[in-house]
């Protein structure tokens, strides 16, 4: 055992200095994560606020007119009124404005009669967006018809025209703003990022160098060789998720429902099988070059896509999903999005930090095995 | 023209090492070209706004015609899909906090009453906030039904109908919006990298200072790293294109030669990026700390997951520099809306200053960083 100890606390030495050397990777080690979170937290936004839409009147009417009033009304869109279709639709075509309104020629005639009509094109390439506009106009159109009737008369207190209206209330994210969601998901992507690039090339630039067959001829052991690896960066890791925690809490005011103590076990969790991830890409590539490609592949682009960060895993196909659920960046996805908004669910941090321990566990003797004094 | 030939030459030469380092092995050809098909094809699948399951539960005090009808109208839709009935309203926290429901509808049970007297009855929405987006959309498909169930009661004459229709992608589907931006998005990924390591790895291995005694110029040596990667880059994006031409069949309304001179444009832009950051790192590990510094802020401030426009002003004015941010918005427009050159042309200029900075940067570093 004190064999053990020796031989780790020597090579611990040495990873640490190595590490330390390294002064612009560490640098920017530490301050990556604030300047991402604070990047992404201000930049990212599915909120659509003065969206510009162009309003086409082949009528020009006091009803029309008043129309146009309600659009202007409304906090989410910034109407602007062009003289003909041709018009609008250059607009659009050149991305000024994401859609059209266009109000007929018998507009007032047959609002007068009850049918009238307004229509709406709407460009479809950002279909995000289209669809939320959709939502405006209408609601912006609707408040306006209301108000309309009540003016002519109260028709709407007559009997059996009472209307179902519906109330909302969005739990765990009482504003409604995307930040709240997106930034505990930043923090997911980031530990993803900061795992796989700390550690992906350690062992690699070992074997390229044939530093690592010398290792072999010392008494050391692929455990405390792995374990070596893994301390140090766990120690710049856990400043990382400091930084990361602070600022989502103090800079953008995302609640933390949940304890602090259930956050951050969670997260060194996660740290830990991101950084194994990085150390087992390195042993099994045994060469930098393919061991920084695989690291990028695996580790940014499927976290952001399908961990559920912006993509409902509900809304995915079922092999999809699977396929979602054998990444351990799904799984602290979920739990810590519910510690921040929601609070403490004790089963639902036993489940996933269960898993997360597991894949920490199968990394950990995956690395070792590939880590055996062996040449290749 | 002699000179010209041999000026030629050396480039051709170069280029056919850097090609025959990338392709050699096996592993590394797999790694060049795979990864583009599957991400394309799990994306594509995967990432998607489009509502298709969702849970919910009803709290129905009422028990009368109305509800009854509107839940109706609601499990005909198609996407939702009831879980439970409740009872009362302290079984509403669990099913949302389990993840078993996105959203509950609880109907009070004064709802008939109210209609009959002609007053407005609330119907309560409890949606789990967790993802807001997905939530927002839920709550706008129900107020459509409910704006119908509404519209019915009332008979016609009642306002001033809507009548949405929408260009470029008809049934506003996530799948159209996404997959064309990903033609630019992963080719940019891997091309960047293996640009950034290309004369890192010669540095750290010592070949690079050879290099740089033989007769060839800096801008021969920069035109020779340069070529192959975009070479990859452009293979790759073709790759992608093909995956979501004829397998998920989008239809394509612009024309190829506009899509791929505007590839590029981006993918020269890109390469550039990429070896200024190789000039400057000494080693690979460095050369991949910038690269992986790069990437988020590229992916993310791109408009590959949210709109440019919902971004404060000063981050928008950031964005000119991110090639990647033009190339999605180009290869978006032309190939969707079908976009020519004179609509699109702005998009170009962006990138090309990009490119006119980096790719000289990158030829004056090569001779300046011997540290």
């Amino acid at each position: 055992m004190s064999g053990f100890l020796t031989r780790l606390w020597a090579l611990l030495r040495k990873e640490t200095r190595q590490m330390l050397r390294e002064r612009s990777s560490l640098a920017v080690g530490l301050l990556l994560p604030a300047a991402l979170i604070l990047l992404f937290g201000y930049g990212l936004s599915f909120d659509v606020s003065n969206a510009p839409v162009a309003v086409v009147l082949d009528e020009r009417s006091p009803t029309t007119q008043s129309l146009v009033a309600g659009l202007q009304g409304s906090p989410y869109l910034a109407p602007v009124q062009v003289n003909d279709m041709q018009s609008a639709v250059a607009l659009m075509r050149e991305g000024k404005v994401g859609g059209i309104v266009h109000v007929p020629m018998d507009f007032s005639r047959r609002m007068a009669l009850g049918d009238a009509q307004v229509q709406l094109i709407l460009n479809g390439v950002d279909a995000n967006t289209a669809r939320t506009l959709e939502a405006y106009v209408g609601g912006a159109l609707a408040t306006q018809a209301l108000g309309t009737v009540d003016r002519q008369g109260g028709a709407s207190a007559g009997a059996g025209s009472g209307r179902i209206q519906v109330v909302q209330r969005m739990w765990f994210n009482e504003a409604s703003t995307s930040t709240w969601y997106l930034v505990p998901g930043l923090i997911v992507l980031v530990m993803t990022l900061i795992g796989a690039f700390l550690t992906s090339l350690l062992v690699a630039r070992e074997w390229e160098r044939g530093t690592l067959e010398a290792l072999f001829v010392t008494p050391v052991r692929p455990t405390e060789l792995v374990l070596a690896k893994l301390l140090p960066y766990m120690g710049i890791g856990a400043l990382n998720l400091a930084i990361c925690l602070l600022t989502a809490r103090f800079l953008f005011e995302v609640p933390m429902r949940g304890s602090l103590l259930a956050i951050v076990v969670s997260s060194m969790l996660y740290l830990m099988v991101s950084l194994l991830m990085g150390l087992f890409i390195s042993a099994v590539t045994r060469n930098q070059f393919q061991a920084s490609q695989v690291a990028l592949l695996t580790s940014f682009m499927p976290a952001m896509m399908l961990s559920g960060f912006v993509f409902d895993l509900r809304n995915m196909p079922a092999v999809v999903q699977v396929i979602s659920q054998l990444l351990p960046a799904t799984h602290f996805m979920g739990l810590i999005k519910s510690l921040f908004l929601t609070g403490d669910n004790w089963p639902l941090f036993l489940q996933k930090s269960g898993i997360l321990l597991l894949y920490a566990a199968l990394l950990f003797l995956a690395t070792r095995h590939r880590l055996r004094k062996r040449l290749a | 023209m002699d000179a010209i030939v041999q000026y030629l030459t050396r480039v051709a030469f170069l280029c056919r090492k850097e090609l025959i380092t990338l392709l050699k092995e096996p592993t590394s050809r797999a790694m060049l070209f795979a990864p583009a098909l599957l991400q394309a094809l799990l994306f594509g699948y995967g990432a998607t706004f489009d509502l298709r399951h969702v849970p919910y539960a009803v709290l129905d005090q009422s028990g009368g015609q109305t509800a009854s009808e509107l839940l109706a109208r609601l499990d005909g839709a198609g996407m939702f899909e009831r879980r439970a009935n409740l009872q009362t309203s302290s079984q509403i926290a669990r099913l949302i906090d389990d993840n078993e429901v996105l959203l509950v509808i609880s109907i009070p049970s004064d709802l008939e009453q109210r209609l009959a007297a002609g007053q407005d009855a609330p119907l309560q929405l409890i949606m789990d906030g967790r993802n807001s987006t997905t939530a927002g959309a839920a709550a706008g498909y129900i107020g459509g039904i409910v704006g119908s169930v509404n519209q019915a009661r009332a008979g016609t004459g009642q306002g001033v109908q809507l009548v949405t229709r929408s260009w470029y992608n008809p049934n506003l589907e996530s799948r159209w919006q996404l997959m064309p931006a990903l033609i630019a998005a992963l080719s940019m990924l891997q091309t960047l990298l293996i640009a950034a390591l290309s004369v890192a790895r010669e540095r750290e291995q010592g070949t690079f200072d050879q290099l740089l005694v033989t007769p060839l110029t800096p801008m021969q040596i920069l035109i020779g790293k340069a070529l192959p990667s975009i070479l990859v880059g452009l293979v790759q994006s073709t790759i992608i294109l093909l995956v979501i031409r004829f397998w998920f069949q989008i239809p394509m309304a612009g024309s190829a030669g506009l899509l791929y001179l505007a590839l590029l444009v981006f993918t020269v832009a890109s390469v550039g990026i990429g070896l200024s950051i190789s000039a400057v790192a000494a080693n690979m590990q460095q050369a991949m700390l910038y690269t992986f510094l790069l990437i988020m802020p590229l992916m993310l401030l791109s408009g590959l997951m949210t709109p440019v426009a919902n971004m404060p002003k000063v981050l928008q004015l950031a964005t000119y520099a991110n090639p990647l941010r033009f190339g999605i918005d180009l290869v978006r427009r032309v190939y969707l809306e079908g976009a020519g050159l004179h609509e699109v042309g702005f998009n170009f200029i962006p990138m090309l200053v990009v490119a006119a900075i980096t790719l000289p940067l990158a030829a004056w570093l090569f001779r300046n960083r011997l540290t």
